[in-house]
């Protein structure tokens, strides 16, 4: 029992990870990793969100009509999501400003509704809790890895607390500016990729087809 | 405690829940449940909520207004000396320029106006610039003065951007054509791009950039890329942000049209000609 716990909770960290083997949550991934503050936000909100939502949809999983189960699972996200933007507004006015239209397209993120789909309407309201906190975590592994690079190459500090001196403040470090756009998150994240599977050759595909030589 | 009604209660709950789940009672009973229970949480946290992101708001807002009144020059030294009531808030009737002293500043609320018919009027579409759709007939300035003399305009703009609507505060000096400040206390434009409006290095660009030519044609803009401090239009323009042309160009349009006859156009030639 123990063991499977330990699987739900760790699985997705590397093995099963929602972004970098699902590529799921990608949109997100992209916007608000420009700097760590935002990305360690996104995360903490998504793994609050997909926590709760995976243990409301699994404590009615055994009323939920087949013909709407989508809507109904959307339904409760949404209203999750809401909640978590109102919270961000009332107690973090300034970073609910950075975050801005993000927080709301948690709603869409596709690792919530997959959880809620594939986990949460089969098990029970505990392992569908670590399976939210799994994958929230897995999810925040790669964000937090994301901006972490994208804010300190990108503007030279973490956190907003200088690190690397900046060329323009009389230091050494010129400022990759591509860092800050949004296709670098693409090939960080493209990068991430193949290194893990490299690393775990268990997740390489296998090729939809192959060349055949010719005859 | 139970009483008749309860008693039946319980049994026809149980009844409901036993029904088979793809029944059409079910499914409708499901879902109305589903909602009544999202939306009682929903609004409940917006209502217990709403009194904390409104004083968040509020204190956005003073500032900006505060970080906008510190950069005039000597102004440190003005209020230590004057009394606070220096600061006078006006409401201004957009149309004619002149002040109403029927609305109590501290209660007219301009956003709302806008959205009202009866307190705003529809802008012409050629002449949208900033993409409004509506304006309100009555807006609230802010004026400094020292020594009786107006030292400070601090006039309220908004306007589309890239991906929301900007809502911001234009200081101008008494001779309502030098730029002191332009700060954006409310926008959703995107992070690292347009949301450069924020940055300290951009916004101190505007000070001292002037809004007319001597022709008094309106010149003030943000630049597609850089300004060159060599060209005669250095004295109207500041910097791009780069990769958020559109948020540059919503930042022109908005403070044209502001500047211009729909805007405070009237108002800041009364200011202009009362100096005379």
């Amino acid at each position: 029992m123990a063991d499977t716990a330990r699987k739900t909770l760790l699985d997705p960290l590397i093995d099963n990870n929602p972004v970098t083997l699902q590529i799921l949550g990608i949109c997100s991934a992209l916007a608000v990793t420009t700097t760590l503050a935002t990305a360690l936000v996104m995360s903490l909100l998504l793994t609050v969100v997909l926590m709760l939502s995976n243990a409301s949809i699994s404590l009615i999983r055994r009323h939920l009509p087949r013909s709407i189960r989508i809507i109904v699972q959307i339904t409760i996200i949404a209203s999750l999501v809401i909640v978590a933007d109102q919270v961000l507004k009332a107690y973090a006015y300034e970073m609910s400003k950075r975050l801005s239209v993000f927080v709301g397209l948690i709603i869409t993120n596709c690792i919530v509704l997959g959880r809620a789909e594939a986990f949460a309407t089969k098990n029970g309201v505990g392992p569908s809790l670590l399976d939210g906190l799994g994958n929230g975590l897995g999810y925040s592994l790669i964000l937090v890895l994301v901006g972490t690079i994208r804010e300190l190459f990108g503007s030279g500090t973490l956190l907003g607390y200088e690190v690397l001196a900046l060329a323009s403040e009389g230091g050494w470090y010129r400022p990759i500016g591509l860092l800050l756009l949004p296709p670098s998150a693409f090939f960080i994240i493209g990068l991430l990729i193949w290194a893990i599977r490299t690393w775990k050759t268990a997740q390489v595909e296998e090729p939809e087809y192959r060349v055949r030589a010719a005859e | 405690m139970p009483s008749e009604g309860k008693r039946g209660g319980p049994g026809l709950l149980r009844r409901l829940r036993d029904l088979p789940n793809d029944s059409p009672a079910k499914t409708i009973l499901v879902a109305l449940a589903v909602c009544l229970v999202c939306s009682a949480v929903v609004a409940s946290t917006a209502v217990l909520l709403r009194p904390l992101q409104l004083a968040n708001q509020e204190q956005e807002r003073q500032r900006h207004i505060l970080e906008i009144v510190e950069r005039l020059p000597g102004i440190a030294e003005l209020f230590e000396t004057a009394a606070v009531r220096q600061v006078d808030a006006q409401v201004v009737e957009l149309a004619t320029g002149a002040t109403v002293r029927a609305i109590d500043p501290a209660k007219y609320d301009q956003r709302k106006a806008a959205k009202d018919p009866r307190t705003s009027v529809a802008i012409p579409p050629e002449r949208d610039i900033a993409g409004l759709k509506r304006r309100a007939r009555y807006a609230t300035v802010f004026l400094v003065r020292k020594d009786d003399e107006i030292a400070l305009i601090i006039l309220p703009v908004h306007g589309a951007g890239y991906a929301s609507t900007l809502y911001g505060y234009l200081a101008l000096e008494g001779d309502a054509n030098t730029v002191v400040a332009l700060s954006f206390f409310e926008h959703a434009e995107t992070p690292g791009l347009g949301a450069g409006v924020d940055d300290l290095a951009w916004r101190d660009q505007w000070q001292s950039k002037q809004v007319r030519d001597e022709a008094g044609r309106l010149r003030i803009a943000v630049a597609e890329g850089r300004v060159d401090p060599a060209d005669p239009a250095a004295l109207y323009q500041v910097d791009g942000l780069s990769g958020a042309t559109r948020t540059g160009q919503g930042v022109t349009s908005l403070l044209r049209f502001w500047l211009g006859e729909d805007g405070f156009g009237p108002f800041l030639r009364r200011i202009q000609s009362l100096r005379e």
